[in-house]
């Protein structure tokens, strides 16, 4: 049997698990550690952390965190957030991670990317490509969480970084990142159809019928997903789940069986 | 258990895994540098020490990689090719990247479980193709089905990451634990 990749993605700040919406308004919702060990015990397909406190070239202070996360995760774990320079890199797969995931250094040095795959290989180095939908109807990458513009349309921008070398593109809808409205379709089956390394769907997700039409209809290979994760509720109280085996089984793995 | 890359803690080890990220030709150097290779060889081929390669480790088993020009360790009949898509009927992501379930093609103790549907964690864009077939312990999926686990005598080799597959990959890796050393049963390379 298939199985699509269900990822849950944290957001770190200041050593803190918090969640935004549309990149804006950070709220608190626990320690990293807890979540990792919840999400561990339900054998959750993946992990994604991204720390959104660290600027480009910044001083990072998750060392201690990152180590004790990776062992405590008998899972994969990609790690992003402000890494611009292959020492950075390899530091911090030294501490158990197996992925890197880039934003905007990707933007600015592409061949980092071809540096990391040779050294590291494909595999460990994640694109992350943030869009948002310009008045007209096209699409635009932005970079520096979501503030800058680079003018760059998605798909070719895609295409670029899987020639680079870049093993799999987390695609994430500003727009949508914190709703719940579902993912933006369009544009993850646009990058999809493009290029051949694996797309994982983020933003908007609320449920696994989204899931299903990331998929099916945006031809995503993995999804990734936050507030569905986190929050419980129409108050949102704090609540860490994950759909449950059978579930997955009956209603996304059977579409691509 | 420690890890090493010191020729003398190997001399002295009872199993070996030889885990592996990155390139095949890199890490073939790696492995010929010093005295790290004749330490392992040794070890698996003389004193029939049991060898677990994890993913890339798995591949320098074999007797070559589409992905590099240095020869293999060639202690398996197989070797190592990149996925075809032209062989799939789907469209193929490469690499593979995600959890399969993984069939049991040929009974061995390492693939032992209670679990209904084990699954693991895989990430890699080659994969080990059997000239003999019995070589091949375990299948799984990508596209078509490839080799994700084999074994022949106190060599074996697995595609995925038992450490990162939960309580499947915990289970496999006490399976090697429990392996016996089989000086009866050593590979010939």
């Amino acid at each position: 049997m298939k199985r699509i990749r269900v990822i849950p993605v944290l957001l770190l700040k200041n050593g803190d698990l918090v969640k935004t919406v549309r990149f804006e308004d950070p709220t608190y919702i626990g320690d990293p550690i807890n979540a990792v060990r919840i999400f561990n015990d339900k054998r959750v397909d993946e992990l994604i952390l991204l720390d959104i406190g660290v600027k480009s070239g910044g001083e990072r202070s998750e060392d201690r965190l990152l180590s004790e996360i990776a062992s405590e995760a008998f899972m994969p774990v990609a790690f992003g957030g402000g890494i611009d320079n292959l020492s950075q890199v390899e530091k911090i797969l030294k501490l158990g991670v197996e992925k890197i995931v880039i934003n905007s250094a990707a933007a600015e040095n592409t061949d980092l990317i071809s540096v990391i795959a040779r050294q590291f290989g494909s595999q460990s180095v994640v694109i992350s490509i943030d869009v948002r939908r310009k008045r007209l109807g096209s699409y635009r990458v932005f970079t520096s969480n979501g503030k800058k513009d680079t003018g760059s349309d998605p798909v070719a921008y895609a295409k670029r970084m899987a020639d680079a070398g870049a093993g799999e593109i987390l695609l994430t809808s500003i727009a949508h990142e914190g709703t719940g409205c579902g993912y933006d379709l369009k544009v993850i089956r646009a990058v999809a159809d493009a290029v051949s390394v694996p797309i994982i769907a983020n933003g908007g997700a609320s449920s696994v019928a989204d899931f299903v039409a990331a998929v099916g209809t945006g031809h995503a290979s993995a999804v990734a997903a936050s507030s569905m994760f986190v929050f419980q509720g129409r108050h949102r109280a704090v609540l860490i789940s994950f759909p449950d085996d059978a579930l997955l089984k009956q209603e996304l793995y059977s579409i691509a069986n | 258990m420690a890890i090493s890359s010191d020729p003398q803690a190997i001399a002295n080890a009872e199993k070996i895994i030889l885990p592996g990220v990155g390139a095949f030709d890199h890490a073939m150097r790696k492995l010929r540098e010093g005295q790290l290779l004749a330490a392992i060889e040794r070890r698996v081929l003389r004193d029939g020490a049991p060898l677990l390669g994890l993913c890339l480790g798995a591949q320098l088993l074999t007797k070559e990689s589409e992905e590099g020009k240095e020869r293999g360790l060639g202690w398996v009949d197989a070797i190592t090719v990149r996925f075809d898509p032209s062989k799939a009927v789907e469209r193929l992501a490469i690499p593979h990247m995600g959890w399969s379930d993984v069939r049991t093609a040929r009974a061995h103790p390492l693939l032992a479980t209670e679990e209904i549907e084990p699954r693991f964690y895989f990430a890699h864009s080659y994969h080990i193709r059997c000239n003999d077939p019995e070589l091949t312990i375990g299948t799984a999926r990508h596209g078509y089905e490839f080799a994700a686990a084999i074994a022949s005598a106190n060599v074996a080799g697995v595609q995925f990451h038992p450490e990162k597959s939960h309580v499947f990959g915990l289970r496999l890796l006490r399976n090697f634990s429990e392996m016996a050393s089989e000086r009866d049963t050593v590979i010939s390379a």
